[in-house]
């Protein structure tokens, strides 16, 4: 052994050079204060490996990033933990870019001699955040693709070639294949050689000017093996352990929905850009470059600056200062802006869909085996279960609810100012809402009296769709007590019609066997509806269905009104041939004017369709939504 | 912890030899993480066999396209394709050389030869001249039944034979891919 090691440091004399690697100076030996430097060089090894092993898996173009990051967190065995590692080391990194800048300023290492090592240094600060800028686009989910859009667009601020540098950067006038394809050669590319050169300029001007050490020395000098280095190895130890803590407890990095331009995302940069953002929105609009632009860039001139103010008397202590409060600046920004996103229930509720959607489009591609060439957000466009909702909230929630909400969860609210007489407890009973619920939209009010202004849930105007065609909802509409309530008739002109009537007049006075025959006709009309929810309850009750279906004709006369499976010139009330049904509900939502729905009673329902207000598409999407509700869910 | 080296008293090389042990070691687990975890995720295709609709019958021709005069014709072997994340509903996964003959009853026999050489993977050329399947990589020649014609032919095997079925009208074929280079058929999975 020995005489291999021999031949080898004869041929590259490579004791030398690990002597000289190891045996550094330490004026007044190891510390822990100098660790920062090597937890840097351990993290960014990391990056590289672990970037490295996810190149093998990225695939740079629109249709295909999220789908390849996709593959990598759900597909791949360990693929979230590696992609996890990168995520967070890449968060732990510039958490320690302010640490060891933190020493050698405090510690003076950046005074003349060492000027240039500090510019290398404040160069490779800007190269890690541009990094962490860069790989964060490159899943092309939702988060990241507007966060992005939006430091891109604040580039297009730069002084005169603003446009000219947001086109070299996005690779074109929109975000596209060209955009990831730039990213991905500076994430992976030209930023890290960059990074290297620099990393060696910055260790041999290290070596060359040694160690500043914190004074007074309270040791002997030592050398750099075994003492700081077991120092620098427990510190970067302790630098992975955090990072495998945070990746064991997300299970990886987030991979939100994918980039869709059409979808809205509460765009967010990563927590380490936060300050900045918030910080933009101080200036007013012909002022944003201040903001977005030259003050930073001030801010960045002075920090290089340093160590020729340091030549100044006072200049030691200025710069303390001033980094002192750059960074209470930004830590009281970065809690600002999270504080404001804390108290903003619309901020919340968008994280929320957007969790949502993304959740949809795991389980999407799950459940389908793949995702088509066209890509992720292709399919996640053409789902009813991620599209029904949103067409719900914004074309029919004005007058409809599901479930008490807008379809994506969201109450509707208006402002009202209240009348003499009004209290909490007679707004909640108007507003079909609880005294609780209206104190906790109103924080601010104590008591009502006359001419307090107040937040209350919207009045319903049009039936709750949540369960529509289901035994549960007819049921409900068929009850005496409910069917004039808001939950159905109540918000509309046939609050009076003569179906209100029949079932407030009538009903109550069925006999048993009516009221027998009145259940088999819920179930009949139910069946009608053909849900994928009821299909084991529909075929399990057939003959009672069969029963409903005479009774509908015969013995309770449904069929005086309502057509039901022939054509019935006499008809005035909706068919009830297949109704519920997703082709029923298409015609419907298509065009309720036709006589086959409300005709010219119709009341008020646009004819969303026929008026080219929604796609068929769309129609469908809607229509395949509302059927699709567990049967748990229908009222 | 105390980090710094005194003044060399007795014990002191044990002191230094177990600093050097502890950061070796430690150096050894910051190392091994990320490549460890690299290489695990690296090795993933090694481990999972994806199905890729091997073994599968699909229609491939019909036989009013394939002449019952014993002469080879290619066809294009169209599935659904799962690639890594992309699932494709249609589309081509290879080819093959279907060949009719009569033997006066019937629809006759329809022999179906993948066009992979199995020598090293290249697309073997039927040539009418020669009546016989020829590889432009090698030189590698076959008979038109696929069976090596010559014995200087570098392919280990003959032409990999599919299982055809005639269902009415259409000729469906167990598509299948093999390993290449050896003289026995191992399909790929």
């Amino acid at each position: 052994m020995k005489s291999l090691f021999d031949w080898l440091d004869d041929r590259t004399g490579w004791r030398r050079i690990a002597h000289e690697a190891l045996s550094e100076n330490i004026p007044g030996g190891a510390r822990w204060r100098y660790v920062w430097g090597s937890t840097l060089t351990f993290a960014l090894v990391a990056q590289f490996v672990t970037g490295m092993f996810l190149w093998m898996y990225y695939s740079p173009s629109a249709t295909s990033a999220w789908e390849s990051v996709y593959h990598i967190q759900h597909v791949a065995a360990g693929g979230w933990f590696l992609r996890g590692l990168h995520h967070y080391m890449a968060q732990a990194m510039s958490i320690l870019l302010v640490l060891h800048l933190l020493q050698v300023v405090i510690d003076g290492a950046y005074k003349a001699p060492r000027e240039v090592n500090w510019w290398f240094g404040v160069g490779l600060l800007f190269l890690t955040l541009a990094l962490s800028l860069t790989g964060y686009l490159l899943p092309w989910d939702q988060k990241g693709y507007w966060a992005t859009k939006v430091s891109t667009n604040l580039a297009a601020l730069t002084p005169f070639v603003g446009p000219e540098v947001q086109r070299l950067i996005v690779g074109g006038a929109d975000y596209g294949h060209h955009t990831l394809t730039r990213f991905f050669a500076l994430h992976a590319g030209v930023l890290p050689a960059a990074t290297v050169a620099l990393v060696v300029g910055h260790v041999a001007l290290f070596r060359r000017h040694g160690i500043t050490p914190k004074r007074p020395l309270r040791k002997p000098d030592a050398a750099f093996w075994p003492d700081q280095v077991l120092a620098d190895a427990v510190a970067c130890l302790a630098v992975l352990a955090t990072v495998v803590f945070f990746t064991v407890r997300h299970h990886g990095a987030e991979l939100s929905a994918p980039a869709d331009p059409s979808e809205e995302y509460p765009a967010r940069p990563e927590w380490y850009f936060l300050f900045l953002f918030q910080f933009l929105k101080y200036f007013s609009g012909h002022t944003e470059v201040w903001g977005a632009i030259i003050i930073p860039s001030l801010l960045a001139v002075v920090l290089g600056a340093m160590p020729l103010i340091a030549r100044w008397r006072m200049g030691h202590r200025f710069n303390l200062v001033f980094l002192g409060l750059l960074l209470a600046g930004a830590g009281f920004l970065t809690w600002q802006a999270r504080r404001e996103d804390r108290g903003n229930p619309e901020f919340q509720m968008a994280v929320q869909r957007a969790e949502r959607d993304a959740a949809r489009a795991v389980s999407l591609v799950q459940q389908s085996g793949g995702i088509p060439p066209e890509g992720a957000a292709a399919m996640l466009r053409q789902d009813p279960l991620t599209q029904g909702p949103k067409l719900f909230a914004r074309n029919c929630a004005s007058c409809h609810r599901f479930d008490g909400h807008d379809g994506l969860g969201q109450a509707r609210t208006e402002e009202i100012t209240a009348a003499t007489g009004d209290t909490w407890a007679s707004l909640a009973a108007a507003r079909s809402s609880s005294e609780a619920q209206l104190r906790a939209m109103n924080p601010q009010v104590g008591t009502v009296a006359a001419g307090t202004k107040l937040r209350v849930p919207e009045l319903i105007s049009a039936s709750d769709l949540a369960g529509f065609g289901s035994r549960a909802w007819l049921a409900g509409m068929m009850d005496p007590a409910q069917i004039a309530g808001l939950h159905f008739y109540g918000g509309t002109k046939f609050k009076d019609g003569k179906m209100v009537k029949y079932v407030r007049e009538k009903v109550p006075k069925y006999s048993p066997a009516q009221r027998e025959q009145l259940q088999q006709v819920i179930q009949a009309v139910s069946a009608e509806a053909q849900l994928p929810a009821q299909a084991e309850a529909d075929l399990r009750d057939a003959a009672g269905i069969e029963a409903g279906r005479k009774a509908l004709r015969e013995s309770l006369g449904c069929t005086d009104c309502h057509a039901f499976r022939r054509p019935d010139e006499d008809a005035t009330a909706p068919d009830l041939t297949g109704w519920g049904s997703r082709e029923w509900l298409v015609g419907m939502i298509t065009d309720p004017t036709h006589d086959r729905f409300y005709g010219k009673r119709n009341d008020r329902m646009p004819k969303f369709g026929r008026d080219g207000v929604l796609s068929p598409l769309a129609v469908g999407q809607l229509a395949d939504w509302l059927r699709s509700a567990p049967a748990s869910q229908s009222r | 912890m105390k980090l710094s080296s005194g003044p060399v008293v007795p014990g002191e090389p044990r002191r230094i030899f177990f600093k050097a042990a502890a950061a070796a070691a430690i150096g050894g687990v910051l190392g091994l993480v990320p490549v460890l975890t690299g290489v695990w995720v690296w090795l993933d295709p090694v481990r999972r066999r994806t199905h890729s609709g091997a073994g599968a019958f699909l229609r491939v021709a019909t036989l009013e396209s394939l002449p019952a005069d014993g002469v080879p014709r290619r066809f294009a072997v169209v599935a659904e394709k799962i690639d890594a994340w992309t699932r494709t509903p249609q589309t081509p996964v290879g080819a093959v050389y279907l060949r009719r003959t009569s033997d006066g009853t019937g629809p006759g026999k329809v022999t179906a030869l993948n066009v992979v050489c199995p020598h090293a993977g290249c697309f073997v050329d039927y040539q009418a001249s020669r009546t016989g399947y020829f590889c432009p990589c090698h030189n590698s020649t076959f008979a038109v039944n696929g069976a090596i014609d010559m014995p200087s032919s570098p392919s280990p095997r003959g032409l990999d034979e599919l299982a055809v079925e005639i269902r009415g009208r259409e000729i469906w074929v167990q598509f299948q891919n093999f390993q290449t280079g050896r003289a026995d058929k191992v399909a790929l999975s």
